[in-house]
C-alpha cells in the first residue's frame, strides 16, 4: 500500500489537496497531512504545498522543524511543490524585502510588478494574476501525461519563479511575461497554479504524480 | 494568449438551499448546492461563487456543511460570503474548503477586518463585496455609494473610494455588484464597474444585473472586469455557462474553453 505525505507547516488550508489527492489515488493509497518528521520521510510520496506570504512560510517551515526534512524528502522520492511550495524551493524571494528560501534550486523569486515588460506596459494587469491560465510544456514529463500543451490551471500569485538554469523549466505561462510556471529535476516536480483546484486537468497532473515513479 | 476572463455562477444559500432573489426580496427555490456545483463544474465554470443569506445566526453553521459537501466533489475555486463578521468566520469557511471569503458589510463597519483577515490568511483568498447604489441625480456626474442592509441603507461612501481603500487594506479582488441592477435583468451597470475596475488593480468581479449572455460580455470588454457573476440566468437553464463562454469567446475574449 502507498503512502502519500502532504506537509503541513500551518501555512493554510489543505484540506483541497487532499480531497483531490483521494479523488484520484488508487484505492488503498494512504494519504496524510502531516507535520511529523518521521512520517513525511517514511511516505513513499510527498506533496509540499504553501500558500501566504514567502516569510512566513519560511518562518514557519522552521518553527516546525521541517526544514531538514523536506529537501531531504525532495531528494529522495517524488516531490510534488504546490504554489509557495514551489516558490520558496528557490534561493531567495523579493516577498518581504526579501527572503532566504529553502536552496533547492538556483533561483529566485521575483514581483510581478517589478518585471520592467509588466511595470511599461501598455495593457493594464491585474495582481493578483487569479485565474485560469495556460500552460506551455517546454519538455516532456511523466506528470504531463495526458494534458494537453497550453491547457489552462488555476493561479493565484503576485510573484513568479525566475531559474537561472533554463533547463529545470518544464512549464512557461504568460502574464505581461514568460515565467517558468513549473519546473522538474529528478524526483521533484514543483508547479505555481493549483492543480487541485484546476478540474480535469489538475486531477490528471494529481494523478499522474500518485502514479509517478520519480524518474524524468 | 493569456489569463482567461471568468464566468461565476453565484448561488445563495439559504438553510443550505439554493435560492436566488430578485432585488434580493422576491426568493424562489432553485435546489441542492452540491447538485448545482456539480453541474456548473461540468459545464465549466471557472469559479462557484455561495452567497449564504442564511437569516438566523443559529442556523449559520448549515453553510459550512455546504461548503464541506461541494469542496469533497468539486475542484474548483469556491468563495463563500454573507454573514463574515470576525476573522473566526474567515477561518471556519476556509477550513470547510473554501478558498476565498467574501467580506460585505462588515467591512464598512469594521475596515480593519479586512486587514486583519488578508495580512492572516493572504489577500489571495480576501474578496470585499462591494454593494453600491446610484446616488447622483440626472445630469449630474455619476456616483455611487455603498449600501448595506440589501441594499437599503445609505453608507454615506464614494464606492470607487470605498473600492481603492478595501484594495490598499488587502483585499485580493473586488466583487462588485450594482444594487439598482441586481435582479433587473437589463445588465451590469458598466460605468459602475469601469469606474472601480480603473482605479484598482486587483482583479473585480462585476455582477449585479446580468439577463443575457451579452451582458457577460460587455461586463468584460466596456466595464473591463476580469470576470462576471450571474445566478439566474444559469440557475433556470436559460443558458449553459459553456454557451455563456462561447458566446464571450466568439468576440475575442479569452477563455477557459
Amino acid at each position: 500500500m502507498s503512502s502519500i505525505a502532504i506537509v503541513d507547516y500551518g501555512m493554510g488550508n489543505l484540506r483541497s489537496v487532499s480531497q483531490a489527492l483521494k479523488h484520484v489515488a488508487a484505492d488503498g493509497t494512504r494519504i496524510e497531512i502531516t507535520s511529523d518528521r518521521q512520517h513525511i520521510l517514511n511516505a513513499d510520496k510527498v506533496v509540499f504545498p504553501g500558500q501566504g506570504a514567502a516569510r512566513d512560510c519560511m518562518r514557519s517551515l522552521k518553527e516546525y522543524d521541517l526544514v531538514d526534512v523536506v529537501l531531504q524528502a525532495s531528494e529522495e522520492k517524488p516531490f510534488l511543490g504546490i504554489c509557495m511550495g514551489m516558490q520558496v524551493l528557490m534561493q531567495t524571494s523579493a516577498e518581504n524585502d526579501g527572503v532566504d528560501c529553502l536552496g533547492k534550486f538556483s533561483g529566485q523569486v521575483k514581483r510581478f510588478k517589478d518585471a520592467p515588460e509588466i511595470a511599461n506596459s501598455e495593457e493594464k494587469l491585474t495582481f493578483p494574476q487569479m485565474g485560469w491560465n495556460q500552460v506551455f510544456q517546454t519538455t516532456d514529463h511523466p506528470l504531463w501525461h495526458s494534458i494537453d500543451d497550453a491547457a489552462r490551471f488555476y493561479f493565484v500569485h503576485s510573484y513568479f519563479v525566475s531559474v537561472d538554469d533554463p533547463s529545470l523549466s518544464c512549464g512557461e505561462t504568460e502574464y505581461g511575461i514568460r515565467y517558468t510556471s513549473a519546473i522538474a529535476k529528478d524526483s521533484v516536480f514543483a508547479i505555481q497554479c493549483h492543480p487541485e483546484k484546476s478540474a480535469d486537468d489538475g486531477l490528471q497532473l494529481l494523478k499522474n504524480f500518485t502514479q509517478w515513479d520519480g524518474k524524468a | 494568449m493569456g489569463l482567461a476572463k471568468r464566468i461565476i455562477p453565484c448561488l445563495d444559500v439559504d438553510n443550505g438551499r439554493v435560492v436566488k432573489g430578485v432585488n434580493f426580496v422576491n426568493i424562489r427555490d432553485a435546489g441542492d448546492p452540491v447538485e448545482i456545483a456539480r453541474r456548473y463544474n461540468a459545464e465549466g465554470a471557472d469559479e462557484i461563487t455561495f452567497l449564504d443569506i442564511t437569516a438566523s445566526s443559529d442556523d449559520r453553521e448549515t453553510i459550512l456543511h455546504v461548503i464541506e459537501d461541494v469542496a469533497t466533489q468539486v475542484f474548483i475555486p469556491l468563495t463563500v460570503g454573507g454573514g463574515v463578521r470576525k476573522v473566526e468566520d474567515v477561518r471556519k469557511l476556509l477550513n470547510a474548503g473554501a478558498d476565498k471569503v467574501a467580506i460585505n458589510t462588515a467591512a464598512v463597519f469594521t475596515p480593519e477586518l479586512v486587514k486583519e483577515a488578508s495580512d492572516y490568511f493572504g489577500s489571495q483568498c480576501i474578496v470585499v463585496a462591494i454593494d453600491a447604489k446610484q446616488v447622483s441625480e440626472e445630469g449630474e456626474p455619476l456616483k455611487w455609494n455603498i449600501f448595506t442592509h440589501g441594499g437599503r441603507k445609505d453608507a454615506g461612501i464614494d464606492a470607487v473610494e470605498w473600492a481603492e481603500k478595501m484594495a490598499e487594506l488587502g483585499a485580493g479582488e473586488l466583487l462588485v455588484t450594482s444594487m439598482d441592477r441586481d435582479g433587473t435583468k437589463i445588465g451590469f451597470n458598466l460605468p459602475l464597474t469601469k469606474a472601480i475596475t480603473d482605479a484598482v488593480d486587483i482583479p473585480v468581479i462585476a455582477s449585479g444585473g446580468v439577463g443575457n449572455l451579452q451582458h457577460l460580455a460587455d461586463g468584460v470588454l466596456k466595464g473591463h472586469a476580469d470576470a462576471v457573476l450571474a445566478a439566474s440566468i444559469f440557475h433556470f437553464g436559460e443558458y449553459t455557462v459553456g454557451e455563456a463562454k462561447q458566446h464571450l469567446a466568439a468576440q475575442g475574449i479569452e477563455m477557459r474553453l
